[in-house]
């Protein structure tokens, strides 16, 4: 079980290109993407350009002639802004989302306060009471829409620019011309003044806005956080016998390292000199630490356990295992992005349909030969109606809803298009180790032990913090423990002690007889019991692989494990399981399984499943899963039962039913609405009752998924 | 009419004031980390 992870280093990448790292914070739609994608490739000396969707920016693979500025200025062509990145912690997302929230918190105001004026006109407020609220609805709509519409003019007008349309330019127009058209009436003495209604409409979209806006920013790049594993330097041995501090950076091949207990590495290399025991469970989630010795080859990253080693260093900084893994996990989420969300396919429907519904109003009225005063205040109309006010938080509410009752079972989900690409399902890949199983070493051979032997046992396991020690200390919970005396430990070797006289030792097996089990040796007196640990299946893995599949979903098991290790697990699953895959194996079997019309799931904890979560179709890991892991999956559960994968798949499908739902309902309304709209039927009353209930009714039918994961 | 002159004012001081609260609480950095301060209210020491 707890073998060398066996990474095949990639050869680095080609030296004539850099790269350089762009925060592009308008991105957010497939749309932009592309754009971005194909504009910059087309430029000379560019190579490729990559945008990354969650973390907002783009990756340029480039000649190193052209400088930040001129790259930039090539984003800028594109008609979005663009920053370097120098350091990729810089949060934009974070930044972007407080603005917006800014934006709703001064929408909000201004709605109550103008809608307090306009329901005072309703009721029936005349001459010049009403000429004196018109001005006053103007005085504080007028800076709120310059203000809080910031978000949406300046997406549109870049869109525009670049002649090209997104759900911000309907948006836009519709609220420009109705803040103008209400100016133009207030100016004139006019009945109606629509400025209540243009600002309700950037409240309802900003809310949307900042819940989608919030949910993302819970999804975090992953690989910042990875490079973080690696220390960040390494004691050196010179050649004149003594050490010096160097910087991970400034490592270099065959420098020798002094890595003392409680060290992690800062380089890949081969051990020269001591023994101990490396704790590698950000590469393979596995807790136990693994034995190297003299000329084993050890990865950066890894924890110093117990005594000091010496390290040549055959890989530094860019080369090594785990930036490897990193940029593969980076690549291969990259095809995730490209993913459309629901909202920009619907948006993409919607937006012409939109703008050619105002301009036939418009031009049939003109034709009807009503003034083109009365035509446009019609064409105005229709747009303020048909602003995709409950489109915008058709999706945005019932994801986080969702999210929300699959964080009080303990799913977190951390991307509201996850929830989309789960509920398209239909095969699920999972990790053996720690995910089908516990993770951690459970011992098989206690029941032959006699109650004084264990209460011996539980004594000395309690003395050491190893990890077969916790393992026996948890499998004996309850019992008493005997009183040993003289209880030392010994790194490496074991636990030593003595009862009544007696010597006790739970410690390393003096045979090697078991090679790949892990295996622990109680000795009391001249006699010895061997302890044999396995890992266990989790408590409910049958039954959920048995649920997947009838809820028709196809299920398989990649492991990197013997196949032999898998028999009984294939055997009790009823799945099939492929074994000795390394990570990029993982990432070719996804492929495949991907080329061939599958949406895959891929659950699993280590890092070596990195990759392949991050190119899943979705993808989940427990909450014991390696950091990356973590934060590479789309959905992190807790606990030691698998059950959470069946209720968010569930709680997923339900979820976009209701999306579809609220589509229905939102286009519905627009099919009541648009036709008295049309006929120029609609009062500022009727807008604002309208657009309130349809935005009222989305969110109520999305509070419906509040009890669906239960 | 002479108690509009009055009332609309205050009325729109209140809202006024309560905008300019909820800035100074996000400049504050009050709502940076909305997960982390509810954890911290479990936490039993008063250290930042």
């Amino acid at each position: 079980m707890a073998t060398q992870p066996l990474f095949e280093t990639a050869s680095g990448t080609a030296a004539e290109t850099v790269e350089s790292l762009f925060a592009v914070p308008a991105i957010h739609c497939a749309g932009c993407m592309a754009k971005i994608e194909n504009g910059l490739a087309a430029v000379p000396g560019i190579e490729r350009a990559r945008v990354n969707m969650t973390a907002r920016r783009v990756a340029i693979r480039h000649d190193p002639a052209i400088e930040p500025p001129a790259l930039k200025a090539a984003i800028v062509a594109l008609g979005f802004e663009a920053e370097a990145l120098a350091d990729p912690g810089i949060d934009v997302a974070a930044a972007e989302n407080r603005a917006l929230i800014r934006a709703l918190a001064v929408a909000g105001f201004a709605a109550m306060n103008i809608m307090l004026l306009s329901v005072s006109i309703w009721s029936g407020a005349d001459g010049a009471t009403r000429q004196m609220f018109h001005w006053l609805s103007a005085l504080i709509a007028l800076p709120t829409v310059a203000y809080a519409g910031q978000p949406f003019f300046r997406s549109a007008f870049a869109a525009v620019r670049q002649r090209r349309t997104n759900m911000d330019v309907p948006i836009s127009i519709g609220v420009l011309l109705t803040t103008g058209m209400s100016l133009y009436e207030t100016l004139t003495g006019g009945d109606h003044a629509w400025f209540d209604g243009a600002v309700m409409l950037l409240f309802f979209l900003l809310a949307g806005r900042c819940l989608d806006s919030m949910m993302r920013s819970r999804a975090r790049a992953g690989v910042a956080a990875l490079l973080k594993q690696t220390a960040p330097g390494a004691l050196v041995l010179g050649e004149d016998g003594r050490s010096r501090w160097v910087k991970a950076a400034a490592l270099r091949p065959d420098m020798v390292m002094l890595v003392a207990a409680g060290e992690r590495l800062a380089a890949d290399g081969y051990v020269v000199e001591g023994t101990s025991g490396l704790d590698i469970a950000f590469l393979t989630g596995e807790s136990a630490p693994v034995r190297v010795g003299p000329g084993d080859s050890v990865q950066a990253g890894a924890m110093n356990v117990d005594g000091p080693i010496r390290v040549v260093v055959t890989a530094a900084g860019p080369d090594t295992v785990i930036a490897d893994i990193a940029r593969l996990m980076e690549q291969a989420g990259q095809g995730k992005s490209r993913y459309v969300r629901l909202a920009d396919r619907a948006a993409r429907l919607y937006a012409p349909c939109v703008h050619a519904l105002a301009a036939l109003s418009f031009a049939g009225w003109m034709i009807a030969g009503a003034g083109a005063h009365q035509a446009l205040l019609i064409a105005v109309a229709v747009l303020l109606i048909t602003c995709p006010c409950a489109l915008g938080l058709a999706v945005p509410a019932a994801q986080v809803v969702a999210c929300g009752a699959l964080m009080r079972r303990g799913v977190l989900v951390k991307d509201g298009s996850a929830l989309e690409r789960l509920a398209e399902i239909d095969e699920v890949l999972f990790d053996k180790t720690g995910t089908l199983t516990l993770g951690r070493p459970v011992p098989r051979d206690l029941d032959g032990l006699g109650d004084e032997d264990r209460a011996i046992l539980l004594a000395l396991a309690r003395v050491s913090r190893h990890p077969l020690s916790n393992a026996v200390r948890q499998a004996l919970d309850g019992i008493e423990a005997a009183p040993i005396e003289d209880a030392r430990e010994i790194a490496g070797e074991g636990v030593f002690a003595c009862f009544r006289g007696e010597a006790v030792s739970l410690a390393r097996p003096r045979s090697l007889i078991t090679l790949f089990d892990l295996a622990s040796e109680y000795r009391r007196g001249e006699a010895a019991t061997l302890l044999r640990f396995a890992d266990a299946l989790r408590p409910d893995a049958v039954q959920v692989v048995a649920d997947l599949k009838r809820a028709g979903l196809q299920t398989l098991i990649a492991s990197g494990d013997r196949p032999k290790a898998l028999e009984e697990i294939a055997r009790v699953t009823g799945s099939t399981a492929i074994g000795r895959l390394r990570p990029a194996d993982k990432l070719a079997l996804i492929e495949r399984l991907k080329r061939r019309g599958q949406k895959i799931l891929m659950v699993g904890d280590g890092l070596n499943d990195g990759p392949a979560l991050a190119a899943g179709h979705a993808s989940m890991a427990p909450a014991s899963a390696s950091d990356a892991s973590q934060l590479t999956a789309d959905a992190v559960f807790l606990g030691d039962r698998l059950a959470p994968i069946v209720v968010t798949l569930r709680v997923a499908r339900r979820t976009v039913r209701v999306v579809k739902q609220n589509f229905a309902l939102a286009i519905g309304y627009n099919v009541l609405a648009v036709p008295l709209a049309i006929a120029g039927q609609v009062t500022p009353l009727v807008a604002a009752v309208a657009m309130s209930l349809s935005s009222l009714i989305v969110v109520a039918n999305a509070l419906r998924l509040n009890g669906s994961a239960r | 009419m002479t108690g509009l002159v009055l009332l609309i004012p205050i009325a729109l001081l209140c809202g006024l004031v309560a905008l300019v609260a909820f800035f100074l609480a996000l400049r504050n950095g009050q709502y940076d980390d909305m997960d982390g301060a509810a954890m911290r209210v479990l936490a039993d020491d008063d250290a930042p």
